[in-house]
């Protein structure tokens, strides 16, 4: 094994890469189905700021702009990056031409490399040993594309964009980035860059953790990954990024590979997975088990503090779903802790005593306008409480949209009281973020209505605000498990 | 290739490197071990006899462990029979009488090189069954002791961890000590493929390796 001295390899510098003046599309043609259309297309819908200098064999227009014949009509030093849909003979002699007008980062997109056999094998080697020669940092190949919302790139032959946000993404398969960016959507959690490692020839998913290490734009990374090439330089660059920001990662094939056969006991215990969860731990990378939960995590990493420790407090409208969120904690980190006394007595002043006087903080329909605003401050804020959990976000809408739908609106009072439900819903998802921020506690907020009617107040508020609304209590019990246990490694090591 | 340690051998190597072992003696005869539990007056009754040698990897499958003996007789008997137990291709063999250690709780420790990762540090719950339980938490070696600590806190079964039937909890600074140790003896010896302390007994809170297998390259 050869071991490469960690500490003095400077990161390699992907600025041309994520953050290009200009942009040189290669392969491009009038046919949509045809990546470089595609990817020129991404370009123009998503605004990209840079330049971009469509080139292919076709003279004339594609989507109104104009095709050059050759990246030698380029101007130079107006583009920093090339995708490349072209195949595997032309590229290097378009890395060549690329170089000469500035070019420092290459995107290849084009398969025919390793996936294809043993010519694609060298046609891979000699790509990246042009690529090495000519200082480009190269992407891919094989790959679906790079997204970052800094500038507005959106240079992919697959969709969707993302929102803008603080999670960057990489993944060893193509289709995850755009699952992930979906998910992004879905939540309204952004993302700031996202990128398909393809065959990884040679960035590998260490150098865009390193560099996402040290990106403005990024908090926390989410990381898909099926192979490990070098393990023990893997885990030193692992363990080295997750000191500066958390990587939440998740693994594909983890259930397959069994142990070896081992003349020891130990080597019998000592399967893939857990030689490879027992390296994630100890390198401080956050392990989720699918990548719903690896995005819920990242977008909790994303938006909320970390919690000092695990003492958790559930505030919730109704009974249930607090006794729910209580059972989805255990064999968990989190601790339910009982009430403190002077929460008690201070709530007692804001409720009806039919309140659930412990926790879960159970309001039992006692609240009134600024209520649950009130008591999120004041558990948040509590020296004894290191992260709050907020369920029932939305319920008074749910109401509102009934009676909206209903064939009394607006008459007998209606818009009164749907415009007082939804607002008081716009209030609480407002407050939780707001409390968050005051407080430097974490506050989760759950409600299903995040999937199952998202475009209704609390958690259209939410998702507006570029903050996470989880599905279910459970799911958001999950990712405050993970943030614990990740507060825990870093404080552990002093970080 | 790989070769197997002696237990004894095994034994000596891993309590260099500060683990905790019963006490024991060794001897090729059983007059031999009499002698030497008469000297060696810190081997004291209960004990267990073994027949140990470089091809004897697992013993209690071929019935080659007799435990809980109280007396001078008995021991003479049992080293008697497991001395006619060996057979020819054991090669080399010796008797290694040690003191029984009382607990309830068995845990595994031990050491394994890992084709991707290379050396790890294991600790698991179960002795014996182990293999059925899987409780158990891999790191890279060498670890820190925060690393060590995590691994103990890592174990699903953390109820076996504290007190437990009458017995003290498991003094975690002490496990922390094995797995520490574990990885001193690793990085001192390239050649160690693998090591097995199976079962690592609690005994009165601390935890003591009753038997041990270290495996090197050839």
């Amino acid at each position: 094994m050869t071991r490469r001295p960690t500490s003095s390899r400077p990161t390699r510098d992907l600025s041309a890469l994520f953050d290009p003046r200009g942009v040189i599309v290669t392969g491009v043609s009038s046919h949509p189905g045809k990546f470089g259309f595609v990817c020129l297309h991404n370009l123009l819908a998503a605004g990209y700021r840079g330049e971009i200098f469509p080139v292919g064999r076709e003279p004339g227009e594609v989507l109104g702009r104009e095709v050059l014949g050759s990246i030698d009509e380029v101007p130079a030093g107006r583009a920093d990056m090339v995708f490349v849909c072209t195949p595997p003979s032309l590229n290097e002699d378009l890395l060549r031409a690329a170089a000469a007008k500035g070019v420092r980062a290459a995107f290849i997109a084009a398969a025919g490399y390793r996936e294809a056999g043993p010519d694609g094998i060298d046609a891979e080697r000699s790509l990246v040993a042009a690529a090495d020669e000519l200082g480009i940092v190269l992407a891919g190949p094989n790959g679906q594309g790079v997204v970052s919302t800094p500038s507005s790139m959106c240079a992919q032959i697959v969709a969707p964009y993302a929102p803008a946000g603080n999670i960057a993404v990489v993944s060893q398969s193509g289709n995850f980035v755009s699952s992930l960016l979906n998910m992004a959507h879905l939540s309204g959690v952004g993302i700031s860059r996202a990128v398909s490692a393809g065959n990884a020839a040679q960035l590998g998913v260490a150098d865009y953790l390193e560099w996402f290490a040290q990106d403005p734009e990024t908090a926390v990374s989410l990381v898909y990954m099926e192979s490990v090439d070098d393990g023990r330089v893997m885990f030193e660059r692992l363990r080295a990024v997750s000191s500066a920001k958390p990587i939440v990662l998740v693994k594909g094939g983890a259930s397959t590979a069994g142990a070896q056969a081992a003349a020891s006991h130990t080597g019998a215990l000592a399967t893939d997975d857990a030689v490879f969860d027992g390296m994630c731990r100890q390198a401080g990378v956050i392990r989720a088990r699918d990548p719903e939960e690896a995005f819920e995590a990242a977008a909790s990493l994303a938006t909320q503090p970390l919690p000092s420790g695990n003492r958790v407090v559930v505030v919730t409208t109704v009974g249930g779903w607090g006794v729910a969120a209580v059972d989805a904690m255990a064999g968990t980190l989190l601790d339910p802790i009982p009430l403190p006394e002077d929460l008690r007595t201070e709530i007692d002043k804001l409720l009806p005593p039919r309140w659930s006087r412990g926790n879960p903080i159970d309001m039992a329909g006692g609240e009134t306008r600024d209520t649950v605003p009130e008591i999120l401050e004041m558990v948040a804020g509590h020296s004894e409480v290191d992260a709050v959990l907020f369920l029932g976000l939305g319920i008074q809408s749910n109401v509102a949209a009934m009676m909206r739908g209903g064939p009394f609106f607006p008459d007998h009072s209606l818009r009164r009281i749907v415009d007082f439900h939804e607002t008081q819903d716009t209030r609480y998802a407002q407050a939780a973020t707001a409390v968050a921020e005051r407080t430097s506690t974490p506050v989760l907020v759950a409600t299903e209505l995040a999937n199952t009617r998202p475009d209704t107040p609390g958690p259209a508020t939410m998702r507006a605000a570029g903050q996470m609304c989880h599905a279910s209590a459970g799911r958001a019990v999950r990712s405050l498990d993970l943030m614990v246990r990740h507060a825990r490694w870093r404080s552990a090591r002093g970080i | 290739m790989s070769t197997t340690l002696s237990e004894a051998e095994s034994r000596r190597l891993v309590s260099e490197h500060g683990v905790a072992v019963s006490r024991f003696v060794t001897g090729e005869t059983t007059e031999a071990i009499l002698d030497a539990l008469e000297a060696d007056e810190s081997v004291t009754y209960p004990v267990a006899a073994k027949l140990c040698g470089r091809q004897i990897a697992h013993k209690s499958e071929r019935g080659l462990l007799r435990l809980q003996i109280n007396d001078p007789q008995s021991l003479r008997t049992a080293c008697d029979e497991l001395l006619a137990a060996a057979e020819p291709s054991d090669g080399a063999v010796e008797l290694l009488v040690s003191s029984m250690v009382e607990g309830s709780r068995e845990l595994i420790c031990g050491l394994h090189k890992d084709p991707q990762f290379g050396l790890t540090v294991m600790l698991g719950i179960g002795g014996v069954l182990a293999e059925a339980v899987r409780d158990v938490a891999f790191r890279l070696a060498p670890i820190t002791e925060a690393d060590a600590e995590e691994m103990t806190d890592d174990l699903k079964s953390q109820r076996l961890l504290g007190e437990f039937r009458g017995e003290p909890a498991l003094r975690r600074q002490d496990l922390t000590d094995v797995l520490m140790a574990l990885c001193s003896l690793g990085a001192a010896h390239p050649e160690v493929l693998s090591v097995d302390l199976n079962p690592l007994i609690i005994a009165d809170g601390r935890p003591v390796a009753v038997d041990a297998l270290v495996e090197v390259a050839q």
